[in-house]
Formats: C-alpha cells, structure tokens, sequence
C-alpha cells in the first residue's frame, strides 16, 4: 500500500501539474482568439452534453499553425534561436573544456576548491548575473572605460544591446552547466591510459585527441545539451542585453502572450519549439541514461 | 680423442651474458639518483640488463621499482646519471620515441576501442599500411589466443583475457625492450601460476628483453633469468633465481626471498680448514666448510632454509650439524610439513620435509622431540 | 605524479576570472555614490539605505522567501519519493512516462513550462497568486532533487537496506533508519538547489503570479529591463554576499566533516 502511496503522489503531481497543460497548451493552439475571457474560442462548454463537445471539438483547426508559416517573423525567429543556440553552444564548450580540464588535472587537494568556485555563480541569481553585464558592457560600462584607459581603443565599443552582448551573457551564464557534465566525465579518466597511448607512440596532443576527447564524450554530450535546450527558449538574456534586431523565439513567445494577448499563436509557438526541442531532449535523456548504466 | 659425455655443456650455451666481458647490455643504468622533492626514490643506483633477457625487479612498495621502470618507459627522467639503451643515452627522449612498450599493472586498456583496435592503437601511430597492420593483430590475437575476443571490447571479457589483451598490444610494435608492471597482480593464484609460463613461453618466441616489476617473490624466481632485489632506492643483489635463493649476499635477502632460520653467532676458525659458529653456551658450535673472508670473532648471521634441515627421532651420525629440540607446531601444506621446533636454549629453528609418501598418520606430532640436523655447506655466514 | 602545466593553469584563472570579474564589478559598483552607476563618484553606502527603506522590494523579498520556503519542502518530499521509486522501485505501469516527465523539466525551456502552468491554472479557474507559483516552482524543482538523490541512492549499498530488513524492519521503517539517514546530505542539498532556484526564477513566476504576489525577480527584471540601476546593485551584492558566506560554511563544513572522519578512521586502525 506505501509503495503505491509512493508512486502515485509524485506521478499524479507529474500529471497533473506537467503532462495536463501540454494537453491544455495542445487544445489552445487549435483554438481561434476571441476577445473574451478566456481570450480564445470556443471553450468546452459540458452543460450542454453531447452537443457541447462536438461543437467544441468541430471548432479546432490548424490555422494557428498555418499562421506562423505565412508570418515571417516566426520561423526567422525559429532559425535566430537555432543559430544562436548552436554558436553559443560551441563557445561554451570551446571555454569550458579548458577549465574542466584544467580543474581535472588540478592537484587533489585543490579540486574540491575549484569545484566549490565553479559552482558558487550558479548558485548566484541568474538575473543577476545577466544584469551585471549590462554594466561591463555599456557604451560608458566598464569594459570600454578600462579599454579606453589602456589606449587599446579610442572609441567606446557598441556591444551591449547586440547580439555579440547576447553571446556574451549566453556563454558566461551557461558556463557551469557545460563544465560541470565535462568535468564529470573527465575526472573518471584514468592518467595511465594516457601514458599508455604516449608509449604506444603518440604524442600528447594526439593521445588528447585518441583518448581523452572520446572517453570525455558523454561529458560533451550532456553539457552540449544542457546549454543548447533551453537557450533555444532563452528569454531573459536577449531582452536584458539584446537590441531590437535581436530575435529569439523565447521572446516572441512572450511578447504574443503578454503584449498581444494571442494566447492561441503563443500557445501554437510553444508547441512548435517543443516539437524543435524534443529530440534533443530524448537524446539528452538516452545520454543520461547510457551514463547512468555505465556507472553502475 | 673421444669427449666424454660427461663432460659438462661449454658455457657459452648456457644464456648467461652478465658473465662475459665481452657482451654489450642493452640497458645501461648509470649512477642513476631519482627524488621526488625531499624523497630518494632511487639512491645512485648502476646496473646493466642484456638483450634477451627476463629481468625482475623485486621488492616490496615504496622500494623504487616502479620508478626505475617508469623512467625506461620515459614517464620520469632521472635527477642525475643516466639510463642508455642500446648505448644511446634516453636524455630527454618522450616516452612516444622510443623503442620501449610497457604493460601497465591496470593494463590501461581503452575502454572505447575493441580488443583489435587496442592492440592495432601503435601500429597505427607507426603509419603502417592497413594490411601490415591486419596481419600483425592477427599474429598478436593468434600469439595470446585471443582470436575470438577480437571484436570485443574491454569490459565483456574476463580479467585473465584483458591482461592478454594489454600484453598483445604492449608487444605488437616489435619492441626492443617490454616493461611489465605487476602484470599478474590482478589474477588469481591458478590463472597466475599458468600465465607465468605463459610469459616465458612468449619472451621465448618474440626474442624480446622483458623486465619485470613485481612484489610476489614466487613470481620473480619462476619468470626471471636474473633478479634485481631492491630495498629503499637501492639494489641489494642482483643474481640468478638460484643464486638469490641459496647465496643471499645479505640479511636482507636472504629473509625477503622465502622462509628462513637466521641465527646469531660468532664466528671461529678453530682449525685452519674448519669454520664454527658459536651461538650459545649450552648447544654445540655450528660447523661449517671453509668461509674465507670473515674475521676471527667477528659477529655474524647464520642463514639456513628449513628445507636443508632434516627432522629425525634419533640422532644421526652422517650429517655435521645436530640439535635436539621439541616440536611445538607442525604446518601441513599437502606438499611439505613444517616444524616448528623449540631448542634447548628457547631458540626456534623452522624445518620442512616433503611429504613423498602418503601417510595416514603423521610421523611426528606436537610435543615430540627430535633431533634437527643438516650438513656443512646447508647454510650461509652473512657478515653484519 | 602530477606535473603543474601552464595551459592548466592559465586556462583556469582566466576561466574563473571571467566567471567572478562580472560579480565584482557589481559588488564594487553598489558601493559608488554616483547615480550614473558605471562612473565612480565616491564610496558611499547609500544605495543600500535606500534600498531597505523601498517597500516594494521588501514585499517582495518576502513573498518570495515563502514561496521558496514551501515550494522546495514540497519538491523535497516529492523529488525524493519519486528517486527512490526510480531507483528501488522495480516496474511499474508507465514508469518511462513517468521518468520522461521527472526529469523533462531539467531541460525544458522555463517559456514553455510557464506558458503551460498558467494555462491550467486558468482552465480549472484557479486565482494567480502564491499558490500558483508555489505549485509551479514544486514542480520543476523536483526533477532537481530528483537528480541530486539519485546519485546518492545508485551509490548506496543495497545490502544495508536488506540488512535491515533481515533484522526485523518492514519497507518503511528500513527507509526511515537506514536510507534517509545515508542519504540525508544529498536530500538537503536538493532542499537548497529548489530553494535557489525558486528565489531564481523570473520566468515562470511571471506567468503564474497574480498582481498581489510578486516576486523579487519580477521586480528586479522591470526595474532593470530599461538600465542599471543603483539600488538593483546594492541588492545583487547583498544576494551574492549571502551566497557566497552560505556555499563557503558548507564547504567548510562538509571538508571538516570529512577531515573528521578520516582522523576517526585513523585513530580506528591504530
């Protein structure tokens, strides 16, 4: 009796709370807008039996879909998010694979050090740490004054408000969850595998490439993912540090709810980059999964 | 002038190349000091190991056998002195160039290639054509049977299978010189015993100089032409299983390498050819042959192997050396029997018979008194 | 033997320097009189005057506070059984159904998972406030906890679990005596993880708070969109302060207790 007690309060929770709204997200994109409360049409009306489902069921249509390909704006959106999901991907693994390695070579006694300072600005607020660029970066923020101050320009730079800004706030927020899978898989490596491909007669950099990339790969694999997914629905960076030619489909989500109040076109927006995002997201899990059986 | 059979082999078949002068060895350590800060792990340490043969290096951890070997490998470079392979000094050259493959004690096989792309990892670094390389993992594969594992990777075979694996790949370039660090420390005792030979048997076909790091001494005496036996940094003896065995040159060795009755004495020449030992007032004098070299007087430890000493009821009259004592353990191994016998003056002297008949009941049994004997030349005098 | 290696090293100083240098510049920048934040006029503390005597932030900070409070109780409990069913459980009808929403929302964009929540709450006509928030930040907090006590659980010995039973205890009570207390430092650090995390979260608590119940973000976030502000940095400094004292005594503390353990197992052996 406990056990199924234990089961069933989370999975209800689950259902209730997770798998329930996508149904409910699902429905409201079929729907039309209505200026109403709720804002959408038609609503399923039981009172009426029967009658009332089919009436409800007969007003559902894609149209909310076919909307979105006719309106530029949405999938330039799409491929902005795509492509600044993707870059910013590849910065983070490109800074971040140098630090976790470096943390994994670390003597013993410092690792949990540089583990702790790793982890500390992810506990900080992410707001904040997004906000503290919009300082560094200004026209007269910091980075300029102490760039104008050393002679190496002469001109303030425009940064923030771009999309250089963006990448900037991506990479540096991103940051720990790319080291951490990384540093995960990393720290498992086994140095004499090392000093066994040196002496099968590769040099250091080959036996990085043969050995330590692809036994690290897991570790690439999982924090690519945890970067990727959910900068592909990123809103907060792109409005603190972004301009107006900065287009995230995050963004727009928000902005069709919250400004415009189409519930329907934001509700199909969401189910579209879910449909984007699913298969990195089962691949993220078939990943964790591989993981979790090879450590056990 | 017909030879006599008899007459014994010249020794120049024999593979013993330390004792001619004339042979170049193929490792040269020269004066060779290794610190780790304040630690000596090597203590000026010379010796010179020759092509084809099967070196050990014994001791217990922390003696420097490791470091010696991961200094041939390249892994350590030595603080001062130097190391010559095939009288090239090794100054400075990465472990990537030289002719020189090692077996790692936890075989660092990768877990992510095949049992075939492991042992085909050098030669590929080698950029040898494709069917070069085919052809010598199938030699190596069919060298340690490990023909149907070759698809396989590390994890889905057994221990036994990955120590080959690691030995196939560490041989698979040909190498000059094959270090092997504990290689059989991971498997147990039957599975060891019979790759022991193994070892042989392939050291024996490839021709190649195999130096062996180990702390099982059993191990050492089966595989080895000759052993290094090291204690903090530095060599103790290096000599021959047999020679380790029956001429330890010190305390040391002689109770590191098997079981053995070290007793106090001092040392008398009597007579000119006759040698003694006086160890107590109340018990005869040990006798010896003629042990040229030590002082009149002089304080000294006399080593004997239980197995030089018989165990008797009655006192016998063809052996030099008796002493009566009383049983006070008996250890049955199923091959010997170990006695534990107590002197007159309290000292303990360990002697093992082999069991050569099967016996119901045993000959001797605890509290009987015996008599222990054993001839001249049984034991050694180790000056202190 | 490890050797020090420059590429290491330089490679993590500029990698921790890009991690801290934004977060000093704050901290440095909450102590500047100026109201042009980015230009130096003086140190002066004033902005953190002026801050505690801002009731809206105050209000905020404090439903914001209770809303973590419970939220991250209740994903404990819930993250935590939902582990140990994982874990320990065996099969169970719709087990992958249920492991694909546990932990979904590790990955899941927080636009999506608003979006949706808020939906619910207005289909079964539910009132936005801190209820609403509250069930929204139980809910993606619990696939953390979820992952936080999972590592611990696979790493358990399962023997000691049978030991107990062996010994007597039903299911319940060899969880109770023996699994909870092994694992009791991973269920604290997922209360913490969801605690952050809650005080975090902008997005979501957009979409599910009504106008009586907004959160320190949500401020943060309307106060800053347009620029920076000097009150905003005398709260992030206070926020960063308090991380940093509270992650540093952690890790003091977990390395004393692992200290302690060794000296004890050492005195154990001689």
């Amino acid at each position: 009796m406990r056990r199924i007690a234990l089961i069933a309060l989370p999975y209800l929770w689950l259902l209730a709370l997770f798998f329930v709204p996508f149904l409910i997200v699902l429905k409201i994109s079929l729907s039309d807008t209505a200026l109403a409360i709720p804002p959408y049409a038609p609503t399923l009306d039981l009172s009426e039996g029967w009658a009332g489902i089919r009436d409800w069921w007969s007003g559902l249509d894609f149209e909310n879909y076919v909307f979105l390909t006719t309106d530029s704006l949405y999938w330039k959106a799409y491929l902005s998010s795509l492509k600044i999901a993707v870059i910013s991907t590849a910065i983070t693994l490109l800074v971040g694979y140098p630090i976790a390695y470096g943390m994994s070579r670390a003597r013993d006694e410092w690792r949990p050090t540089l583990l702790m300072l790793v982890i500390l600005p992810f506990w900080t607020s992410f707001l904040i740490r997004v906000y503290a660029w919009k300082a560094i970066l200004a026209q007269e923020g910091f980075l300029n004054q102490v760039l104008i101050g050393l002679g190496v320009i002469s001109e303030p730079l425009t940064i923030l408000n771009t999309n250089t800004a963006v990448y900037i706030g991506i990479v540096y927020t991103y940051l720990p969850f790319m080291v951490l899978p990384l540093y995960a898989a990393l720290e498992k490596l086994d140095d004499s595998l090392l000093e066994a491909a040196e002496d099968l007669g590769c040099t250091r950099m080959k036996a990085f490439w043969l050995i330590t990339i692809p036994l690290s790969m897991q570790g690439i694999v999982a924090g690519s993912f945890l970067v990727f997914i959910p900068v592909m629905g990123e809103f907060v960076i792109p409005t603190l540090l972004g301009g107006s030619d900065t287009l995230m489909i995050g963004k727009v989500l928000w902005e069709e709810f919250f400004s415009n109040r189409d519930w329907p076109v934001a509700s199909a927006v969401a189910i579209v980059l879910l449909a984007i995002l699913i298969f990195p997201i089962v691949l993220f899990l078939k990943n964790e999964e591989k993981q979790w059986e090879s450590d056990t | 002038m017909a030879e006599n059979p008899r007459k014994p082999k010249p020794p120049t078949d024999v593979f013993t190349p330390w004792e001619d002068p004339a042979a170049k060895p193929l490792i040269e350590f020269r004066n060779v000091t290794k610190r780790f800060g304040e630690f000596v792990a090597i203590d000026d340490l010379t010796i010179d190991i020759y092509e084809r043969e099967f070196f050990a290096l014994l001791g217990p951890s922390g003696c420097g056998k490791t470091t010696m070997m991961r200094m041939l490998a390249g892994f350590e470079s030595p603080s001062a002195g130097e190391i010559l392979l095939g009288g090239k000094s090794m100054v400075g050259i990465p472990p990537n160039e030289r002719p020189v493959n090692m077996m790692f004690q936890s075989y660092a096989l990768f877990p992510h290639l095949s049992v075939w792309d492991n042992i085909a990892f050098g030669l590929r670094r080698d950029k040898k054509s494709k069917s070069a390389i085919a052809a010598r993992v199938d030699e190596m594969l069919r060298l340690t049977r490990l023909e149907q594992f070759a698809r396989r990777k590390p994890h889905q075979i057994s221990g036994g299978q990955r120590q080959r694996v690691a030995l196939a790949r560490s041989l698979a370039k040909a190498p000059k010189l094959l270090l092997l660090d504990e290689p059989l420390g991971a498997l147990d005792r039957k599975l060891r015993e019979e790759t022991q030979f193994e070892l042989m048997d392939i050291q024996e076909k490839t021709g190649t100089t195999f130096v062996i790091v180990t702390h099982d001494q059993e191990e050492a005496m089966t595989v080895a032409s000759r052993i290094a036996v090291m204690e903090h940094g530095k060599v103790m003896q290096v000599d021959t299983p047999a020679k380790v065995y029956e001429m330890p040159n010190s305390v040391y060795v002689a109770d590191f390498i098997g079981d053995v009755n070290l007793i106090e004495g001092v040392f008398s020449r009597p007579a000119p050819e006759t040698c003694q030992i006086t160890y107590d007032e109340s018990e005869p004098p040990i006798h010896l042959d003629a042990t040229p070299g030590i002082a009149e007087g002089a304080r000294v430890t006399y080593a004997i192997r239980p197995e030089k000493i018989r165990v008797s009821a009655d006192r016998p009259d063809d052996l030099a050396n008796a002493a009566f004592g009383k049983i006070i353990d008996i250890g049955y191994l199923g091959d010997i029997s170990t006695y534990h016998v107590e002197l007159a003056n309290g000292q303990m002297v360990k002697a093992a018979m082999t069991n050569s008949t099967r016996v119901s009941r045993r000959e001797f049994t605890w509290d009987d008194e015996v008599w222990l004997s054993w001839r001249e030349t049984a034991g050694v005098v180790l000056d202190h | 033997m490890r050797r020090v290696s420059w590429f290491n090293v330089t490679s993590l100083t500029f990698g921790l320097a890009f991690l801290y240098l934004p977060m000093v510049v704050l901290v440095v920048y909450s102590f500047n009189a100026n109201k042009l934040v980015t230009v130096w006029a003086g140190f002066s503390t004033k902005w953190y005057g002026e801050l505690f005597r801002n009731e809206a932030f105050l209000d905020a900070a404090w439903v914001t506070l209770r809303v973590a409070v419970v939220s991250s109780t209740l994903a404990t409990v819930l993250g935590t059984a939902a582990a140990y069913v994982l874990v320990r459980g065996g099969r169970f009808f719709g087990r992958t159904l249920f492991s694909g929403m546990l932990y979904a929302p590790l990955v899941m964009p927080d636009v999506i998972l608003g979006l949706s929540l808020l939906l619910l709450f207005i289909a079964i006509g539910l009132d936005r406030g801190m209820i609403t928030i509250i069930l929204a930040h139980t809910t993606f907090s619990m696939a953390y906890v979820a992952v936080v006590v999972t590592s611990r659980l696979v790493a358990f010995d399962h023997a000691l679990e049978e030991a107990a039973r062996d010994l007597g205890c039903n299911r319940w009570d060899a969880f109770r005596l023996v699994t909870l207390p092994i694992i009791a430092p991973a269920v604290v650090s997922g209360w913490l993880l969801s605690f952050t995390l809650s005080l975090d979260d902008l997005v979501i608590a957009s979409f599910t708070s009504g106008p009586s119940s907004t959160t320190l973000p949500i401020k943060i976030f309307s106060a800053v969109r347009l620029g920076v502000s000097p009150e905003i940095n005398a709260l992030s400094a206070i926020l960063i302060g308090i991380v940093t004292v509270g992650v540093i005594t952690t890790s003091l503390m977990s390395k004393r207790a692992i200290a302690k353990r060794i000296r004890d197992e050492n005195r154990a052996e001689t």
